[in-house]
């Protein structure tokens, strides 16, 4: 079982750091679909088939498609490759660092926390999740919905032509 | 898991791959045969008697023919397309429950290689991994018609899941579970859920068809304005990969279909026979496949009966039709069940 998480952690670690370091966009969106399907293991490896497939279902399956649809239909030429201006190259700089630092200390919390008990083997199984989503949490359940809602008919909006006037 | 459960599983698996391999391969010939009866002809005779060695022919066809890659292709990208859409093709076939439990040496296995308490939502994961072979191989063509039939070909598939989704989420809500085989127990005795779930099947088929990019749904090939969609470009066995994941996952889809909404390997009061229960599970494997065949016939039957839509036309069907039809569905389902 250890074997496994290992080899997944690599998987992981090495197709993330792919993201990042390939230079042709498209690469790069495959790394991180390789990388989710990853983390799908890692999800089955802790007892959390439903999350490891909604995640696959999510991210993979539909997230990801229209990022791949996007950058396929867009033009890849070296040439006409926008050049940010030397503040802006600081500015992102700067803050990728602070990003850095920041999930460092939360992750560095965690860590010497030692690992988290394990409630019940079952934990991730559908039932307990609706119990635990539809009983306990149901109040932020049911915001998150509404705020996805909101986004969802904001897209429309922003989206809709203005009927053309002949 | 003992060894000996192991190995009968290894053996399942190899088996389920060479049944539905040799399935499509048959279902190739099952199409022109029965595209050249709705037409009026003979069909592929030369091979064999009856032409029954035509697939075979064809599968050598394929392997001996000129493999070109061309040269403005993302070299690794275009290999890679046509594996994904074979894998994911042939990965769905593990969760589904092709029989009861066969008694042997005193041991009861069951004919299912996985029973996973979530697998429906496997299948729908894996279909949804499927987009990216088509999309993948379109884009490393560099091709623009490739490119536009791949791009048709994945949002016809994204947009086609969602009702597919919704369909199969009322489905759940009246069985109460995810499991393949416990859906097909719960349809013992003619509990068809096709009884409960006539619309919830109508919509199913529909995106089923439209998932496995068959006619009527089969605008991303589109001769007079695509070529030959996302696999133009592509020849030999990699051309023959993309031609046979859809026979493929035609054969999946039927078998989806039918162990969803007709009573998958359960024969209808088959235990008041008196049978022997080893017999009892072959049988039952047996009517599965029957059904099975049934559905890619119906599948045929549609393609070479209907008209093909425009793509505006095939969008429209998806978002205004298909998906406030299935959340109609969801809310009638959701009704009966707590109000009857």
């Amino acid at each position: 079982m250890s074997l496994l998480f290992y080899i997944l952690a690599a998987l992981s670690v090495l197709t993330g750091l792919g993201v990042v370091l390939a230079r042709n966009p498209i690469n790069s969106v495959l790394s991180l679909i390789a990388c989710f399907l990853t983390i799908a293991g890692h999800y089955v490896l802790l007892n959390a088939q439903f999350l490891a497939v909604v995640h696959v279902i999510v991210y993979t399956g539909a997230i990801m498609v229209l990022f791949l649809f996007v950058i396929m239909l867009m033009d890849m030429n070296r040439a006409n490759e926008p050049h940010k201006k030397w503040t802006t190259k600081l500015a992102a700089t700067l803050s990728g660092c602070l990003l850095l630092l920041v999930l460092l200390a939360s992750t560095a919390k965690v860590m010497l926390g030692g690992p988290a008990p394990v409630l019940s083997p079952d934990m991730g199984l559908i039932k307990n999740l609706g119990m635990v989503l539809y009983r306990d949490y149901l109040y932020p359940f049911e915001t998150s919905a509404i705020l996805f809602l909101s986004a969802m008919v904001g897209a429309m909006v922003l989206g809709k032509h203005e009927p053309k006037k002949i | 898991m003992d060894f000996d459960t192991l190995i009968f599983k290894t053996i399942l698996l190899v088996v389920i791959f060479l049944i539905s391999l040799v399935v499509a391969m048959y279902a190739t010939y099952g199409e022109r045969k029965i595209a050249a009866f709705f037409q009026d002809r003979f069909g592929p005779n030369r091979a064999g008697p009856w032409g029954l060695l035509q697939p075979v022919a064809d599968g050598v066809k394929m392997f001996m023919k000129e493999e070109i890659i061309p040269v403005f292709a993302n070299k690794g990208l275009f290999i890679l397309g046509p594996s994904i859409a074979m894998f994911t093709a042939c990965m769905t076939s593990a969760v589904i429950p092709w029989g009861g439990s066969l008694e042997l040496f005193g041991k009861s296995y069951s004919l299912q290689v996985a029973d996973l308490n979530i697998g429906i939502l496997y299948i729908f994961a894996i279909v949804s991994l499927g987009v990216y072979g088509i999309m993948i191989g379109g884009w490393a063509s560099n091709n623009k018609f490739s490119l536009l039939g791949s791009v048709r070909a994945g949002s016809q598939m994204i947009s086609y899941e969602l009702a597919m989704g919704l369909a199969i989420v009322a489905l759940i809500m009246t069985n109460n579970t995810l499991s393949l085989n416990e859906i097909v127990v719960n349809q013992k005795n003619f509990h068809w859920n096709i009884f409960y779930q006539p619309l919830g099947f109508l919509i199913f088929l529909t995106t089923a068809l439209a998932e496995c990019n068959r006619a009527p749904f089969d605008l991303a090939e589109c001769e007079n304005e695509l070529i030959g969609g996302y696999h133009t470009e592509f020849s030999s066995m990699k051309l023959g990969f993309y031609l046979f994941s859809e026979y493929v996952n035609m054969f999946i889809s039927s078998a989806v279909i039918s162990t969803l909404y007709f009573g998958g390997y359960n024969i209808p009061f088959g235990e008041s026979f008196g049978l022997a229960p080893n017999l009892l599970t072959v049988l039952g494997t047996v009517f599965l496949f029957a059904k099975i065949i049934f559905f890619i016939f119906v599948f045929m039957w549609i393609r070479w009966t209907l008209p093909r839509f425009r793509y505006d036309q095939l969008m429209r069907l998806g978002w205004q039709w298909l998906v406030p039809l299935a959340i109609l569905n969801m809310i009638i389902t959701g009704a009966v069940i707590v109000f009857a």
